[in-house]
């Protein structure tokens, strides 16, 4: 089983993904900002992060540079889950090292196609 | 709805489209043609039946017509008929068109263009080679609606995020509002016109490749046979066609034979196209 470190400072947002992605057969972890999920990923690395952009503490952005900035590890794919939706933010993502992305709201079709895309379905 | 009403639409439609309504289906008649009615200013759909009957409006029975069809598509759908033309078909065209340097594509249910613009976005990708290629890639749909929403190239978000990369919409696609619209570049490679499957094949000319879609499902035997064996007749002998998911020539037609073990594609049955394709 594949694990996903589902990165969101909203419960329910958390929950949702959750429950999509278990009925995708995943394993779930949360973290609630970029530095909890650093902290995460420290314990038990996951083979993909959902994650959030605007979280307080750390921002989805800055987790992204620090977590593509170790090396000795094994990277995982980063789906990036958010609200911002304009080009700009995607290209800065996908630059930073995003191998794809998710414009809010999403559903489990959403989460489908964009998983399958990176080959994790 | 009576049962002589329900016989009444469901003739209709059958004739003019080929759809096969059977009477599980009278929701789906009821779900879709009740807005129709009420747009036209009757109040039920009994009346609106009544007005057919008796008018027999062509327009009114080309929205019915048109109200009555499932146009939902997404970008690659099925990833595989995409990946197959990406690394089979081609290839093989590359070579055997190489002195024409002309390859001509039919999407024959195009509906609202994700398919053609998904083959168009595949050419791009390689354009060093297809740039001096004169690429035809036609789109056709009985619903002159999808078409209007296919030339514009507009999509939803909701609509970006079904079957298309990020890098793709990044590369290709703008923002509009809360709408993005495909690249001009991509759009001028599709041309979208009004075509209904039952009708003559005559005039559409030899086609390399035809991606016939999730459409062959809503018609009965005789008419996908039908369909099949006319579209054969304007399919190269070394082209291929490509069937939705839930589509098959078994037990329809001896016109195409499956490409073994390649889900969804067809070759004339007496082609030698998977040679060509490296899938023999
Ligand atoms: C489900 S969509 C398929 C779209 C696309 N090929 C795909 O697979 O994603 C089916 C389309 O077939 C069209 N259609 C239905 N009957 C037709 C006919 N007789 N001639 C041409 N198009 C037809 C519908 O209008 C609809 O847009």
């Amino acid at each position: 089983m594949k694990l996903c470190l589902v990165v969101d400072d909203s419960k329910v947002i958390r929950k949702v993904a959750r429950r999509i992605l278990e009925e995708l057969n995943f394993e779930i972890d949360e973290a609630v900002d970029g530095q909890d999920a650093l902290d995460a990923c420290e314990r038990n690395l996951p083979d993909v992060v959902l994650l959030d952009w605007n979280m307080p503490v750390m921002d989805g952005l800055e987790f992204l540079k620090a977590l593509r900035a170790r090396d000795g590890i094994e990277q995982p794919v980063v789906v990036f889950c958010t609200t911002e939706n304009d080009m700009a933010h995607i290209r800065t993502a996908i630059e930073a090292g995003a191998n794809e992305y998710i414009m809010k709201p999403f559903d489990r079709e959403i989460i489908e196609a964009k998983f399958s895309q990176v080959g994790l379905l | 709805m009576k049962t002589e009403d329900f016989e009444f639409l469901a003739g209709m439609l059958k004739e003019r489209s080929g759809l096969m309504l059977t009477p599980d289906k009278v929701y789906l008649l009821e779900s879709r043609l009740t807005p129709l009615a009420r747009k036209r200013g009757l109040d039920t759909l009994d009346a609106l039946v009544q007005k057919l009957r008796l008018s027999r409006e062509e327009s009114l029975i080309r929205d019915v017509t048109e109200a009555m069809t499932t146009n939902e598509s997404f970008f690659f759908r099925d990833n595989t008929p995409f990946d197959l033309f990406k690394n089979h078909v081609l290839p093989a065209m590359e070579k055997s068109r190489t002195s024409q340097k002309r390859l001509r594509i039919w999407c024959a249910a195009a509906s609202t263009g994700q398919e053609p613009y998904s083959l168009a976005i595949l050419l791009r990708e390689n354009w060093i080679k297809w740039q001096n290629w004169n690429i035809e890639i036609v789109g056709t749909d009985i619903c002159t609606q999808v078409l209007e929403k296919a030339k514009a190239g507009t999509y939803s978000q909701f609509e970006v995020q079904r079957g298309l990369p990020i890098q793709m919409l990044i590369k290709y696609f703008r923002q509009e509002g809360d709408q993005w619209r495909i690249s001009d570049d991509i759009r001028r490679m599709v041309s979208f016109r009004p075509f209904n499957l039952l009708s003559n094949f005559i005039g559409m000319g030899t086609f390399d490749v035809i991606y016939c879609r999730n459409v062959l499902i809503y018609f009965d035997q005789p008419t996908k046979k039908d369909v099949l064996e006319r579209m054969r007749k304007c399919l190269a002998p070394d082209g291929t066609v490509f069937l939705g998911a839930a589509e098959t020539v078994l037990g329809i037609t001896e016109a195409f034979r499956p490409v073994r073990g390649q889900r969804g594609m067809y070759v004339p049955s007496d082609g030698t196209a998977e040679k060509l394709m490296g899938l023999g």
